[in-house]
């Protein structure tokens, strides 16, 4: 079994949400039948969606309907009401701290009319919830929030048509509140749980139910707090590293002496003597599982074994490396090349020319709960607790690994301690599984820190070459923009240039790396925006003034100029070794602006941003306050990877995979973070957990230069934590 | 090398019999089924498995359950009185401080130290004390504003 996190093609070609939909439809899909289905969720009534627009199949893995199956396939959530009125929504979606247990309930709430509480959300569990791709690239809020709300408003119609029968009433005279449908009239009110008593309904609905408008919404919109929020604070909420099962042994692996290091010998002798330890050795796969994590580890140690390793790439040398890496794999990938007019022309015609390279270092998502599973085989059936952000994903992994069906693995996903999108492959359920199988006891597998920081993956590195050409006026006139390996999410401009040459080239990455947050438009941000700012200053312009120059999308200049307002920008305000900056752009259906104000200490030239200004549009708000904790989330996040984060890395080996050595942001680092929201309820709701990360670290960079004019072209920009004043 | 050891968690006796080199962490996830406590790092560095040992914070996960005989060991699950939530756990969910949650129960019982050494500490010094503590999700702002929330409480009349 060779499943060790290598720098697999398969990982190369995953960095773009669209891929993983490419690489990730199901083999099965959702078949159980009518019968089966209403059996296994008792008595009352069950409302299926059916999706039928084109998105939502592709994300839900419909279109290959399989004949001769009453129910439908393309199933992208369903709901039951118990005959006690209890609501139980079914999706494939995952919470990993983005709060959509939240924002979903809401709106099963606000069209089912009846109260968040009495709602429960079953999400993520492949025998449960219908198939869904993976909770990432800011989908469940644009895809999953309309399709739960039609389906609630459709279980609210057959309530209602259930109702009427009841009570001899026509519809019409009906009203519904409280989960209670009445007849004012006749003074006649009954409950969800009255109405479904006795019933075995199963209604399948696709579009056409009447659902609320944003206008007019009376539950979404507002800022409803977590919904299960009380499990945290009281610790009683089991993460997946927290699953006990009857004779769980814990689990530990034999890691390899560096990356693209194999097995060469391997002595398991005085492991495989300690009592009640298990002893796997699989291809390169060596493995331990004990009845304590203590005697696993002490067994894993014993375990004497030879790696042999071949040489790989430093950091130092990496982006030479990934431009060179690049030109060998025979240029770029044509899905993410844009082009128009011509550069040639465009540069003739310019006043100005710039040519810059940006880099961005290979950084780690750390989700403060590492990976962890659980695995359980019993009746022919592997069973796996894991949190990932991708339950299907993972249940095709072990499916392969073990060479079994995918009915016959599943995957239960706990609400997660975070992901970032660090958790999308199942590396933990797979070991975990490949120990318990020989134990014949279940295995828990967690991860160490080290371990976390070593064997997952990061987000890509890149380097990234600008051209550009400007008329005195402030016209661009050429921006020619390469991409080298960090991706081609937010690669395109959203200014207006006739001539443009936009192309992001794969190359050989030295380190496993995979989604991240928000994925390259983080590092296409950061170059292009600290650009635009290099330009406005080449032009001595004001950077605002010179980026509307440029901006015709009336939604990002609304953003730019809201973050400007909240800020007080003024271009010429002047204060000694304080900076201020600017940045901007567009992703996943989200508008974001961020200002950003910094000090330099001085003589020491540490950095500290004091205050930052995100102004964020994504539509019809579902919820403020938890928008509000997201954009505030980013940014903080984002001060991580804007200033000091880097996995430093030589020869195979990372150097600083502890918390002790790979600093990420603390409390004494977060600035005053303001947060402005743009409800446009005019316009479908988007994503928002990602984009807001966008913009900051091109804003603190630009800000780093007002103050200092040192301009700073990498990330991170100061891993010392020091900038240096050249005069 | 095992031998029995006798903890005060959470105001009650309990015995294990566990080697004495044990990480208490280890000790009140997997032989107390105490799983509120979390590991993060292994080292000291994030704070996830913070517990309070004779009411100061303390880290689970590199404190060596040999040094806790008599001791008072007091963990998230022992906050809760009655079906009564402590004001910081109360304060926690009003300002909304958590996402994904991993980070909660460490940063409640790092702030329950903080309260009891300086009851109406100022935003600077719950930054400086709680600096220890990491939330990957970047709620930090939210977390001062609960703690000066519960802090504010405790001065007009709630529980300590």
């Amino acid at each position: 079994m060779n499943h060790e996190p290598q720098t697999t093609d398969e990982l190369q070609t995953s960095i773009e949400p669209e891929r993983y939909e490419l690489s990730s439809l199901p083999f099965y899909h959702f078949t159980l039948g009518r019968r089966d289905f209403i059996k296994a969720l008792g008595g009352g009534i069950v409302v299926v969606f059916v999706v039928t627009d084109a998105l939502a199949v592709q994300e839900s893995g419909g279109g290959r309907a399989q004949s001769g199956e009453r129910t439908p396939q393309e199933i992208a959530a369903w709901l039951h009401i118990a005959e006690d009125g209890a609501v139980t929504v079914y999706t494939g979606k995952v919470e990993v701290g983005q709060n959509a247990r939240t924002s979903l309930t809401q709106v099963v709430s606000e069209e089912l009319r009846v109260q968040p509480s009495s709602i429960h959300l079953t999400m993520g569990d492949t025998d449960l919830t219908p198939f869904d791709m993976g909770t990432f690239g800011s989908r469940t809020t644009p895809v999953m929030v309309p399709q739960l709300r039609k389906v609630a408003a459709a279980a609210r119609e057959v309530l209602i048509g259930l109702a009427a029968e009841a009570m001899k009433a026509d519809r019409a005279s009906l009203t519904v509140a409280d989960g209670k449908v009445s007849n004012a009239a006749a003074k006649q009110s009954l409950s969800y749980g009255q109405l479904t008593k006795g019933q075995k309904l199963l209604k399948a609905v696709t579009d056409n139910a009447p659902t609320t408008p944003a206008s007019q919404w009376r539950i979404t919109g507002r800022s409803l707090p977590k919904v299960d929020g009380r499990n945290f604070v009281t610790g009683k909420h089991a993460f997946a590293g927290d699953t006990k099962l009857p004779g769980l042994l814990y689990g530990k692996v034999v890691r390899p002496s560096a990356f693209g290091a194999s097995l060469a010998a391997v002595d398991t002798k005085q492991a495989e003597a300690m009592p009640g330890v298990v002893v796997v050795r699989d291809g390169d796969f060596v493995g331990v599982a004990a009845s304590s994590e203590q005697t696993a580890s002490r067994a894993a140690a014993a375990i004497r074994a030879e790696w042999k390793t071949t040489p790989q790439t430093s950091a130092r040398e990496l982006f030479d490396h990934l431009k060179k890496s690049a030109a060998k794999s025979q240029g770029s990938d044509s899905r993410s090349r844009n082009a128009a007019g011509s550069i040639e022309q465009g540069l003739a015609a310019a006043d100005k020319k710039l040519e810059r390279t940006y880099t961005v270092a290979y950084i780690a998502h750390a989700p403060l709960e590492p990976r962890a599973a659980a695995a359980e085989w019993k009746d022919n059936k592997l069973t796996v607790w894991t949190g990932t952000q991708r339950p299907w994903g993972v249940r095709s992994e072990l499916a392969q690994a073990f060479h079994i069906p995918e009915s016959r693995v599943r995957v239960i996903v706990p609400d997660t301690g975070s992901g970032y999108g660090g958790k999308h492959t199942g590396d933990a359920a797979i070991e975990a599984a490949r120990l318990a199988r020989p134990a014949g006891k279940p295995v828990k597998v967690v991860w160490t820190r080290e371990e976390e920081f070593t064997w997952a993956y990061s987000r890509p590195a890149g380097v990234i070459d600008i051209v550009s050409g400007v008329r005195n006026d402030g016209t661009i006139t050429a921006w020619e923009f390469h991409n080298y390996n960090s991706g081609g999410s937010g690669i395109r401009t959203m200014y207006d240039v006739p001539n443009q040459l936009i192309e992001f080239h794969s190359a050989h990455s030295p380190l496993r790396q995979g989604s991240y947050r928000g994925l390259a438009a983080t590092a296409n941000h950061f170059a292009r925006e600290t650009h635009m700012d290099e330009l406005a200053h080449e032009l001595k312009m004001d950077p605002l003034k010179f980026r509307l120059k440029n901006l015709k999308d009336a939604r990002l200049r609304a953003v730019f100029e809201a973050a400007a307002e909240k800020f007080g920008w003024d271009p010429a305000r002047m204060f000694p070794n304080r900076g201020l900056g600017i940045a901007g752009g567009f992703e996943k259906g989200g508008y974001v602006a961020t200002c950003a104000e910094v000090s330099i200490d001085r003589p020491s030239g540490k950095v500290k941003i004091l205050r930052v200004v995100t102004a964020f549009e994504c539509g019809a708000i579902v919820n403020p306050d938890q928008l509000k904790n997201q954009v505030e989330g980013s940014i903080v996040m984002g001060i991580g990877g804007a200033l000091f984060e880097a996995i430093d890395f030589e020869n195979g080996k990372v150097l600083n995979p502890r918390f002790s050595r790979y600093r990420v942001p603390r409390f004494s680092d977060v600035p005053l973070i303001e947060t402005v929201l743009i409800d446009r309820k005019d316009l479908p709701s988007a994503g928002a957990g990602e984009t807001p990360i966008v913009g900051l670290a091109p804003a603190v960079g630009n800000a780093i230069f007002d103050a200092t004019g040192v301009r700073l072209r990498s990330l991170p920009m100061v891993p010392s934590g020091v900038v240096r004043h050249h005069t | 090398m095992f031998r029995i050891i006798e903890l005060h968690v959470n105001g009650t006796r309990r015995r294990v019999d566990v080697d004495s080199d044990r990480s208490l962490l280890s000790v009140l996830r997997d032989d107390l089924d105490l799983t509120g406590s979390k590991y993060g790092c292994g080292e000291g560095q994030c704070g996830a498995c913070t517990v309070l040992i004779d009411g100061v914070p303390t880290r689970s996960c590199i404190t060596q359950v040999s040094s806790l005989a008599g001791k008072q060991i007091t963990t998230i699950e022992g906050l809760e009185r009655n079906g009564r939530l402590h004001p910081l756990q109360e304060a926690f969910l009003e300002a909304d401080a958590l996402q994904c949650g991993y980070c909660t129960p460490g940063m409640i019982m790092s702030a329950v130290g903080l309260l009891r050494k300086n009851p109406d500490p100022t935003e600077a010094e719950i930054v400086r004390y709680m600096e220890g503590n990491v939330c990957r999700c970047g709620t930090y702002p939210r977390i001062v504003a609960a703690i000066a929330r519960a802090a504010k409480g405790g001065k007009e009349g709630g529980r300590k």
